[in-house]
């Protein structure tokens, strides 16, 4: 039974990482982007539309073609996201949390509205729209998955994009804290004037880190549905997980590796309930307040500890304005 | 063909709007030698390095580097004549290590080696002597750590022309000899050096030859070893220009103000008041002269209630009561409640003393809008002072309902000075008064000043300019890096001797009693 | 070489432009910008809503006018969620105006709304109506006060990062209201919420929503006196600008961040208490609907001033209201009003940063100097 807790623990928690490693790149480059709950709507039903188009435009999938069109959509339609936060951020000096906020309430929108119209396109009179075939190819897992018993079951059971989450969030630390582009990017987080001042491109770093994070975390959109949901669109069906991976960047004190194993712990905290005996529904509920009673102990610590390396980027939601002399 | 000549600049100019920050500078800077640029503040010394470290563009002048024209428009092109700055205010990432802030914004095609990178700047540090942990975070560095890291990423991108601004401002003593120490051996190594000082010890004891800028204007250049102190006050200093400020004698005065030994370690560790102990007294001006940054703003800070204090105490002899109070430790408002009247005038006239978004009347209205049991602000007196300071001290506005920060410098000031003297204070205090200030707004300042004390207010101002010190001030005390370095007679002080004063240093001070002047 | 890199940048450095911060503009002329980024977005939102609908964009624009104020219904219903709204946003603002970033604004009207229901519930046989109503308002607005005063005292104590932490007491606040909802559904453990028949608001004159609105037209005019005219509401204002000064008056800027906040936090508790006791009467997680994010845009583009506020809160619900017509006459899905809030927000959003930089070439900004 572990084994089926942990695998559905990492299942719960892949949309989440994918969504706290995009955040934290964004907020590495001093941006708080509460757009991603949004970002990961559109990340969804971009992928949802393509796979829907490819779909209907064909009898016989091509596999490859089938994870492709999807993939690529997704990454487009959050990128554009990231872009329209960028824009109104950086280039236009908006304030942050009123435009992420917009843009969570356009993105949920889109996502919404498209989830809902994309029906009317085909004389159906499904209620909702299923991807099963396409669904089934994300899933694919590893041939000798289930020979290995409880082993296969923790490690190989999963489509490949948990594996794509975990690699991105590896990638992302190691960028971080080995490669000099990670390093001028946090520079541009804490100190702006700073990188300024040593020739860094600020804009530049501030743009390309919005908009690769709004991919990544559109990504986690894509799982949900395509994997998790087996395809299915419902909408408002991803809930709050888009909150969710605000908090487990703070939770993981802005670090992708650890946010790695604190998806799989908040993931752990989503489906434990379903595992006590005798639970009622509203002890349920409570449970799940408990990814972000856990969050807020760790940002209380942390801010009471006042070690310098676990606070937010110094600059975080502050606008970077050189005046020109 | 290579010159020996480092850098050169003729007849460089450059002016900021009808103010001119440099006239017609030419300097020059061999290769292996220390050049250092002396001047009071706000004589252009930094304008015009600037300049070379491609931060301002010259109006007109040219500048030759090696013997060669050159433009230099941006940092940028500053770095690829290998010229390298290290400014006053540090830029350093906190939370980065020594080495990641040395390697900042480089490009390497060789990849990203930090061992390496350690490696090149152990070479560096070893070379010249320096003591710097690469893997030592800013925020765990002292000042002069972190002056270290800035030198260090100068000489790590290879640069051969080196420009330090007021090196010796932050650094203890030690830390000063230490530093010299350093710069005298990339002196033997063939680099060039500038270094920005009003300090005349260190000029004489580190550098081969002086320029000399004294309000924007060259005055020349000399030969260290042909020059001594007074020379170099003289040229720094110039002639004394009368200004023909009213100044009356001081009518019966009595100590308002004693402050006594008052000790002030700020937060980066370093004594920014070390033993002060003056008296301020009624009907009298006490003029405070020193360089920028050498305690002046914690000193009145201290005595406003904004400051902490690590020792001493500040004794305030109220007229009325004829009691004595301490007002060490005690906020502003407890400071008001014990009947003391004390106007402050802070330097930062827009961040401090003012909220540059509000109206006039708000903005009269922060030093008394508790004033009263109501939960409702009272807008009547403050709109009345508000048209009295303005009908009086004729400042120019739309009305009593524009925003200070829309006001010109001379007016916003004249607000500023104008609501401290409403509430009839016995002390106050005025850091930089009539700094940015035209002619006339400036003399409008000086009578205010002078109507104040003549009222019995125990005036203290602290000034730049010294023939405004001499010419208004009855006493003036001058402090040299938190300390008193002396107090002398307003009317028969000169030039020359605050000049000593002031550049004079705590260690100094102590040899002085010895007897010996340490010249290297 | 160098020189030719030189003459390069130079010509390029005097054919770019730049930015400079506006020292002041003209108040029409920061309302014409507006007006203007209003109407830019009224023309995309058009052409959208034609690429969707095929439709003549003047019917789209009629149909949504009709949607929102069509029928006394109809308009009741706009003021009804205008004045929520309002409430709410009124309730960020002395957080905002004091560069508090208080975006827990959904959670703390649940949590006022918890109390209410609460009180309707368990002392609603035992207390007359009459008491039973005050009764219900003071609990939620210590209620809200108290939810907002947390991440206050974190602030103030350990400078915990403010946005971080009343975004997430947000969601513990609605895993909380969940759990009641379920707790005290009819049947129990059904979901379907209850209905709370005692401390129900009156009407007044035969109109439901009356009170509220009443209700929220006196806080308007109680918070633009607050901030205006009382010292508390200067101290807010300069703290806000500059706790530098603040220092230097003797304000007690701690003091200020815990007073401000539980006020905040008080009267999103208000918002909360009308919710339930005046509009839903009941109790669902989604009670607050968003509002307190909303809010957050809605006070941000008033400029932090009550009156504007009123506009910008029924300019908003407006077009929410007018958006969900179209959507349900054209058979759109109901997110449509979304889509077309958000992209007029970005637009508004936008317009700032004419209002609040001029973009000068570099060649006469080089002359000022």
């Amino acid at each position: 039974m572990l084994a089926t807790i942990i695998q559905r623990a990492v299942m719960q928690g892949t949309p989440l990482l994918f969504g706290s490693t995009g955040e934290i790149l964004t907020e590495k480059s001093g941006h708080l982007n509460l757009g991603i709950p949004g970002i990961m709507y559109v990340g969804a039903i971009s992928g949802v539309a393509g796979a829907f188009l490819y779909e209907q435009s064909t009898a016989m999938l091509n596999p490859f073609l089938a994870v492709f069109i999807p993939l690529i959509c997704c990454l487009i339609g959050s990128m554009f996201m990231g872009l329209i936060y960028c824009f109104l951020t950086v280039t236009l000096r908006a304030n942050q949390n009123v435009t992420g906020l917009a843009l969570t309430t356009f993105g949920i929108g889109i996502g919404n509205f498209f989830g809902g119209s994309l029906i009317k396109l085909v004389d159906t009179d499904v209620p909702s729209i299923s991807l099963s075939t396409t669904s089934v190819i994300f899933k694919t897992q590893i041939p000798f998955a289930n020979k290995m018993g409880w082993f296969g079951d923790v490690f190989f059971s999963y489509g490949f994009l948990v594996y794509v989450a975990i690699i991105v969030a590896l990638i992302s630390s190691y960028v971080l804290n080995k490669t000099r582009v990670g390093l001028h990017l946090r520079s541009v987080g804490e100190s702006p004037e700073t990188a300024d001042a040593a020739g860094i491109n600020v804009t530049k770093y501030k743009y390309v880190s919005t908009c690769i994070g709004s991919a990544i975390a559109g990504l986690g959109g894509l799982y949900y549905v395509m994997d998790y949901a087996n395809g299915v669109w419902s909408n408002n069906g991803f809930g709050d997980r888009g909150w969710l991976s605000i908090a487990l960047v703070i939770f993981s004190v802005w670090r992708p590796s650890l946010s790695i194993l604190g998806s799989i712990l908040f993931g752990f905290l989503y489906v434990i309930p379903t595992y006590i005996p005798n639970i009622t529904v509203s002890t349920k509920i409570l449970f799940e307040m408990l990814p972000y009673v856990v969050t807020i102990l760790v940002l209380v610590i942390t801010s009471i500890r006042d070690k310098k390396e676990n606070q937010p980027p110094a600059s975080l939601g502050l606008a970077y304005f050189r005046e020109e002399r | 063909m290579k010159s020996n000549v480092a850098l050169e600049l003729k007849n460089i100019t450059k002016t900021f709007g009808s103010v001119v920050a440099n006239k017609n500078v030419s300097i020059q800077v061999k290769k292996g030698e220390i050049l250092s640029i002396l001047g009071e503040n706000g004589s252009g010394k930094t304008t015009l390095m600037n300049m070379v470290s491609g931060i301002y563009y010259p109006d007109s002048g040219e500048m030759f580097i090696d013997g060669d024209p050159v433009t230099i428009a941006s940092p940028k092109d500053a770095f690829n004549y290998k010229i390298g700055m290290i400014h006053q205010h540090f830029k350093l990432v906190d939370v980065f290590s020594a080495a990641e802030n040395i390697i900042l914004g480089l490009e390497d095609k060789n990849g990203f080696n930090m061992t390496e990178y350690v490696k090149k700047i152990k070479e560096i540090t070893d070379l010249y002597g320096f003591d710097l942990d690469p893997y030592k975070k800013i925020y765990e560095m002292s000042v002069s750590e972190k002056q270290t890291v800035e030198i260090i990423k100068v000489l790590f991108r290879g640069a051969d022309i080196l420009i330090l601004d007021e090196p010796t401002a932050v650094l203890t003593p030690q830390e000063t000899v230490k530093l010299f120490a350093v710069l005298r051996k990339m002196r033997e190594s063939g680099k060039a050096i500038i270094i920005i000082t009003h300090k005349l010890h260190e000029v004489l004891s580190l550098s081969d030859s002086v320029a000399v800028l004294r309000k924007g204007e060259y005055i020349g250049t000399v030969k260290t070893a042909e020059t001594n102190e007074s020379q170099l006050t003289e040229m720094m200093v110039g002639k004394k220009i009368s200004l023909n400020i009213e100044r009356s004698e001081p009518q019966n005065s009595e100590d308002r103000l004693v402050v006594n030994k008052i000790n002030c370690i700020n937060r980066e560790g370093v004594k920014v008041l070390d033993d002060v102990s003056f008296t301020a007294r009624s009907g009298e001006i006490l003029g405070i002269a020193g360089i920028a940054g050498s305690g002046q703003r914690e000193l009145l800070e201290a005595i406003a209630g904004l400051q902490y204090l690590n020792d001493g105490e500040v004794l305030y002899n109220n007229p009325k009561t004829k009691t004595t109070e301490n007002l060490r430790d005690k906020t502003p408002i407890q400071i008001r409640q014990l009947g003391v009247r004390l106007a402050f005038v802070p330097e930062d006239r827009l961040g401090m003393g003012l909220v540059g978004n509000m109206d006039i009347v708000d903005n009269m209205m922060l030093r008394s809008y508790k004033k009263g049991k109501s939960a409702f602000l009272q807008r009547k007196s403050p709109k009345s002072l508000a048209e009295e300071i303005i009908d009086r001290l004729e400042v120019v506005t739309p009305s009593t309902s524009t925003p200070v920060r829309r006001l010109s410098g001379g007016n916003v000031q004249k607000i500023l000075v104008g609501r401290e003297i409403a509430s009839s204070p016995t002390v106050l205090m005025a850091a930089y008064p009539v700094r940015g200030l035209d002619i006339n707004s400036s003399y409008t300042i000086y009578n205010l000043l002078n109507e104040q004390k003549q009222k019995g207010v125990a005036v203290i101002f602290v000034g730049e300019d010294l023939d405004v010190l001499l010419e208004l001030c009855d006493r003036i005390m001058v402090i040299g890096g938190g300390r008193v370095t002396g107090i002398v007679d307003g009317r028969t002080a000169t030039k020359e001797e605050i000049g000593l004063l002031m550049t004079k240093t705590a260690d100094e001070q102590k040899q002085d009693k010895g007897g010996a002047v340490e010249n290297e | 070489m160098n020189k030719l890199t030189n003459a390069v940048w130079n010509c390029f450095g005097k054919a770019s432009i730049h930015i400079a911060k506006r020292d002041d503009i003209a108040w029409w002329k920061s309302w014409i910008i507006r007006v203007i980024s209003v109407v830019m977005a009224l023309i995309v939102c058009g052409f959208l809503t034609v690429a969707l609908t095929d439709l003549n964009p003047i019917d789209v624009y009629v149909t949504m006018i009709k949607g929102a104020v069509g029928t006394p219904r109809l308009v009741w219903n706009l003021l009804q969620n205008t004045a929520i709204l309002l409430c709410v946003s009124l309730a960020v603002t002395p957080a905002f105006k004091m560069r508090f970033w208080n975006i827990g604004a959904e959670g703390q009207v649940l949590i006022g709304g918890l109390a209410t229901a609460t009180c309707m519930i368990f002392l609603g046989e035992v207390v007359p109506g009459p008491v039973l109503i005050p009764m219900m308002f003071v609990i939620s607005v210590i209620a809200g006060a108290f939810w907002a005063f947390i991440p206050a005292f974190f602030k103030a104590r350990f400078n915990s990062n403010e946005t971080l932490f009343t975004l997430m007491m947000n969601y513990i606040a609605i895993q909380i209201v969940a759990y009641f909802t379920l707790e005290w559904s009819v049947p129990k453990g059904s979901g379907t919420p209850r209905t709370l028949e005692f401390g129900q608001l009156p009407m007044l004159f035969g109109q439901k929503y009356l009170i509220n609105i009443i209700v929220v037209i006196l806080i308007t005019v109680l918070m633009y006196i607050y901030l205006k005219y009382t010292k508390q509401g200067y101290e807010i204002s300069v703290v806000g600008e500059s706790e530098n000064t603040a220092r230097y008056i003797g304000i007690n800027v701690k003091k200020v961040i815990l007073r401000t906040m539980a006020i905040s936090g008080a009267v999103c508790g208000i918002a909360g208490f009308l919710l339930v006791a005046g509009t839903d009467h009941s109790l669902k997680s989604d009670t607050a609907g968003g509002r307190g994010f909303t809010a957050i845009m809605v006070s941000w583009l008033a400029k932090f001033h009550p009156g504007f506020m009123v506009l910008t809160s029924l300019l908003i619900v407006f077009l929410e209201k007018g958006a969900s017509k179209i959507s349900e006459v054209y058979r759109l899905n109901s997110s449509f009003s979304d889509i077309i809030t958000g992209i007029i927000i970005f637009f508004i959003i936008g317009s700032e940063f004419f209002i609040n930089y001029k973009i000068k070439s570099n060649r006469k900004s080089k002359e000022e100097n």
